[in-house]
């Protein structure tokens, strides 16, 4: 059975749109296939972080107005068979989006994918909450600083009121994504750390994405991380949280880059 | 900058922690989105005007979160004071 995953956060910039990019790719280098979503209407970049910019020819508010099937707007990944992308319109508003059509494109990913992630606008209006609408669990992106987390409250607020489990009254799975994450600096008390995150939000996590050069070379050349620099510590680390999404039972690794000739990298075992 | 200076810049994460903790169980409390201050304002003012007539702008209310203690500091300028008396 399919399962719709909306990548939210409230806060803009905390790494929505390389986290859906480089969880949907992990996904689908486990064998899973998957279709990840562009909710920024008007502001598309999942094309731009998964290298297809080019390749759009429809988008996801021609498929919910119906002036395109969905097959026509599916771009497939070249690199992998098995995942697909359904870019955001970059011209039209996002009052474009309706409730209807949202729910009809849904039902119809859900019936050809493993897995949907919906990458989902900053803010809390309607482009935010008709992507997080039709999940079944949420991954909020969370960086250990101050605003993030209190608007990653915020969003976990409006999951458990405004998704259609929440509605059901059926439990709205939440995980947190800790990302940007620099290691060090908890330590020497100058940031958050993972615990006080999770007791202040309180929401299982699913992983710690180190603060990493990878992350932004992945970007510039739109290419998952987890596909373009598999060794790197950020792809360890989104390749971790993909297993623990589909169920697997992974130890909680803090994964760092090793700058040197040594190695290229070391974990650090932590909970 | 002093060594103490220093100490204190490292250590701005449990001041984060702390500022947070509170934030949220107000806002958690207040269910997002309410405008407790705004709403006291306008009732307290109402109640004035029905005694006395006050300047809009002399009428000040603060809400201060704490963990353990909020206050709530209601500041009102009475120009002057005209009190009927009784014959």
């Amino acid at each position: 059975m399919a399962k719709v995953i909306v990548v939210t956060s409230g806060k803009g910039g905390v790494g929505k749109t390389t986290s859906t990019a480089a969880l949907g790719a992990a996904l689908a280098q486990l064998g899973q296939s998957v279709v990840v979503v562009d909710f920024d209407v008007g502001l598309r970049n999942l094309d731009l972080v998964m290298g297809a910019e080019r390749r759009v020819v429809f988008d996801l508010i021609n498929v919910v107005q119906g002036d395109a099937k969905l097959a026509q707007a599916l771009i497939r990944d070249k690199r992998l068979e098995n995942l697909s992308l359904l870019p955001a319109s970059q011209t039209r508003d996002k009052d474009a989006l309706t409730a209807e059509g949202v729910a009809r494109v849904v039902a119809e990913l859900r019936e050809k994918f493993d897995w949907v992630l919906c990458d989902s606008p900053a803010g809390i209006e309607t482009g935010a909450t008709l992507a997080m609408r039709h999940a079944d669990a949420a991954v909020v992106v969370t960086n250990p600083e101050v605003s993030s987390v209190r608007d990653s409250d915020r969003i976990i607020g409006l999951l458990d009121a405004k998704t259609l489990r929440a509605e059901k009254g059926e439990r709205m799975e939440k995980h947190l994504l800790l990302t940007r994450y620099d290691a060090a600096r908890p330590a020497r008390g100058e940031m958050l750390k993972t615990e006080d995150v999770l007791e202040i939000l309180s929401i299982p996590l699913l992983g710690i994405i180190p603060e990493s050069e990878e992350v932004l070379r992945s970007s510039n050349v739109g290419t998952p991380v987890t596909l373009g620099s598999p060794a790197s510590a950020a792809a360890r680390a989104y390749m971790d949280a993909a297993k623990r999404l589909a169920g697997e039972t992974v130890a909680m690794t803090v994964w760092a880059d090793r700058k040197g000739l040594i190695g290229k990298w070391f974990g650090r075992k932590v909970a | 900058m002093s060594l103490l200076d220093l100490f204190r810049r490292r250590n701005s994460a449990p001041v984060a922690r702390e500022r947070l903790q509170v934030l949220l169980a107000h806002e958690r409390a207040a269910g997002g989105g309410s405008d407790l201050v705004a709403v006291l304002y306008e009732e307290i003012l109402a109640v004035i005007a029905r005694h006395m007539s006050v300047d809009r702008e002399k009428v000040q209310v603060k809400l201060d979160r704490g963990s353990s203690v909020s206050t709530l500091e209601i500041d009102i300028e009475v120009p002057e004071l005209v009190v009927k008396r009784v014959a």
